[in-house]
């Protein structure tokens, strides 16, 4: 018997947020007629209200190795393909303590196991390159961190994918899988810009719902225990630096400003809610960005908050330790495993990563429905965000 | 005497709640006219109008259509008519609109085509952008100067964010439906200053049309609205001085070769 060819073979992806946009894009370049279904607009969720910051994995370094060098390959390729969604100036790691300085050794030795390039910088270099920085810091790590823009960022995956033929239906909420017994063949979603109902069959289906992916997995009868782990972030009016500005250490709340166009970001702070949608904002957690961001950029305090947002980590129960010690990596499920056939979630992760996260599910969605197609998205540059509004 | 900056987290009003009515514009293809419809939204003072229409959709209407992402006024996409006035809703709070027990009306951007409640198809925008050939990274020089400052060169977005604001706010777009509009004629003028590898020339010759920046009445709504610090009309003005002078220039090369 002939094998189907992979163009005959039909993958739905519900959500269009960074994970969602990558396995599209990935489908979509080995072959496959690929419909990505989000119930919002493109990066509402998660991923529009992220950092912007480009990783280039130091600040995995020393508590999580294998995120950091996932990060560390990831973004060299993203530098690749979609340079024109990036500012890429670097980042520095400053110690403005004796306290930070003591991590120095260890953060220069997991730089180099992770395959990260960090020389040290003296304080006056530090202040040569960005003079708004702590005067009396006590030096810094340069490294290759930089700053994306998500939306366009997840427009120039689709847009690339659309090219490759897949189609992107935003504002579509799935409803219900559709399922004969236990094996999901499709989804029923409603499209919100007429409120008509319809069926799209499929021969299989990727939940990359992030947070939400839970609430796609229980129309299976599946548990997927999400633990949405928020993070606060606060844009201030103006730019103070050009680089990514970490403190050095351990990651910790409020140790990091990340500058996008007029705009300098002070983030990030994590803890766990019950529900991903409209987390309310904690004042303490504002009041602890806006004083310790001042504390690496003393500038800052003439400035003020431009926006205040807030948006679910898509963070699994069991990744969950401490919400700050968890690993930011991620998790592929074949659900065949718990009976239920036709059903791939992909949760975790960060933006940064996506692309790998992609790989991995599109490996195992070749797998499972017998196809050989290697993966391109290595080396393919993606399309103009713009090409998505307009073709 | 350096004015006294509010301390930003005094922005936050304790645990005030307004109740607000939210008056939403609704369209959905294939199911009846275009009308508005009214939700009560119990919402912080600081909380912004984005906040607002997000708590519509979580708890109150899930069929609720409008775009957003950043939630910082970085990625252009929430913008819609807030009480008349094009805004982005996810940096204006409540209390800057209106009052404990007051109306926030939410309308759609005017000059593009509704495609439902309150989300217009950008495709024609953008391709006007790409038209003028407009860059999305360019090589910054740093804000915030002083004497320490390095000379390194950086690369940063265009302050443009791309949100349609400023067409929605344009008379002439409203009337023209041919005009390239304010982004577009801004995008031209940022790539003749800058043009990072592109002929300035097919810049100029495809502003230097009918439909071009000659069909600006300079009502300056553009800039007014524009939250991003771009100015359009002042682009526009800087547009037409420089096609002026180098028709001028021709002139008057043209006239001494008549004579020689």
């Amino acid at each position: 018997m002939a094998e189907k060819a992979v163009q005959s073979h039909h993958v739905v992806v519900i959500g269009a947020g960074s994970t969602g946009v990558a396995v599209a894009h990935d489908l979509a370049l080995r072959g496959f007629a690929v419909t990505v279904v989000e119930r919002g607009a493109i990066a509402s969720g998660t991923t529009g209200r992220n950092h912007c910051l480009l990783h280039s994995g130091a600040r995995y370094c020393m508590s999580d190795p294998v995120s950091a060098q996932e990060c560390a390959q990831e973004n060299d390729v993203l530098r690749s393909i979609m340079p024109h969604a990036m500012e890429l100036n670097g980042g520095l790691f400053v110690a403005l303590t004796e306290e930070h300085r003591a991590y120095k050794s260890r953060f220069q030795e997991a730089c180099q196991t992770c395959g990260i390039d960090a020389p040290w910088l003296t304080p006056e270099q530090v202040l040569a390159l960005e003079p708004h920085v702590h005067p009396d810091n006590l030096g810094a790590f340069h490294v290759p961190d930089g700053v994306f823009d998500p939306l366009r960022f997840c427009l120039s995956f689709l847009a690339t994918a659309r090219r490759n033929g897949a189609d992107v239906f935003p504002f579509t909420r799935v409803d219900e899988l559709i399922q004969r017994g236990s094996a999901v063949e499709g989804v029923k979603v409603s499209d919100l810009h007429t409120n008509r109902v319809r069926r799209i069959e499929a021969d299989l289906v990727v939940n990359a719902a992030g947070p939400w992916a839970g609430e796609i997995s229980a129309m299976a009868g599946l548990m997927l225990p999400m633990d949405p782990t928020p993070g606060v972030m606060v844009s201030m009016r103006g730019r103070y630096c050009q680089r990514v500005i970490n403190r050095l250490g351990m990651p910790s709340d409020g140790d990091i400003v990340v500058p996008q166009r007029e705009t300098s970001i002070l983030g990030t702070t994590s803890w766990s809610v019950p529900r991903a949608d409209t987390i309310p904002i904690p004042e303490e957690h504002v009041a602890l960005l806006l004083e310790r961001g001042r504390a690496l950029i003393p500038a800052l305090a003439e400035s003020e908050p431009q926006g205040i947002f807030t948006v679910a980590r898509p963070l699994i129960h069991e990744m969950v330790k401490d919400t700050r010690q968890v690993s930011r990596g991620f998790e592929c499920f074949d659900h065949a495993a718990e009976g239920v056939q036709g059903l791939v979630t992909i949760v975790g992760g960060k933006t940064s990563t996506s692309r790998a996260m992609a790989e991995t599910t599109a490996d195992l969605v070749c797998s499972k429905l017998g196809i050989q197609a290697p993966c391109r998205t290595r080396e393919t540059r993606l399309e103009s965000y713009r090409a998505f509004y307009y073709t | 005497m350096k004015q006294e900056m509010s301390d930003p987290v005094m922005a936050f009003d304790g645990n005030e709640l307004w109740t607000i009515h939210y008056r939403v514009f609704r369209y959905k293809r294939s199911s009846g006219k275009p009308h508005y419809d009214k939700f009560n939204v119990e919402i912080a003072p600081h909380e912004t109008v984005l906040d607002g229409l997000e708590k519509i959709w979580a708890f109150q209407d899930r069929s609720l259509t409008f775009r957003h992402a950043c939630h910082h006024a970085s990625c252009g996409s929430c913008g819609i008519r807030v009480n008349g006035v094009e805004k982005l809703p996810c940096i204006v709070p409540i209390r800057e609109v209106t009052r404990d027990g007051g109306t926030v009306l939410c309308e759609p951007l005017r000059n593009f085509p509704l495609v439902s409640d309150l989300v217009v198809d950008l495709g024609q925008f953008y391709r006007r952008l790409e038209e003028a050939h407009f860059q999305i990274i360019r090589s910054s020089e740093p804000i915030e100067r002083d004497e320490h400052e390095s000379s390194n060169v950086h690369t940063r977005f265009e302050n443009c964010i791309e949100c349609g604001l400023c067409v929605s706010a344009c008379p002439v777009s409203g009337t023209d439906g041919l005009y390239f509009g304010p982004a577009a004629l801004a995008a031209s003028w940022r790539m003749i200053q800058e043009p990072r590898g592109v002929d300035p020339l097919s810049v100029r010759s495809n502003a230097d049309q009918e439909h071009g920046c000659w069909r600006c009445h300079v009502a300056f709504e553009c800039s007014e609205v524009c939250p991003s610090n771009v100015d359009p009309a002042a682009a526009i003005m800087a547009l037409r001085q420089d096609l002026l002078k180098r028709k001028l220039l021709r002139l008057f090369q043209r006239g001494d070769h008549d004579r020689a």
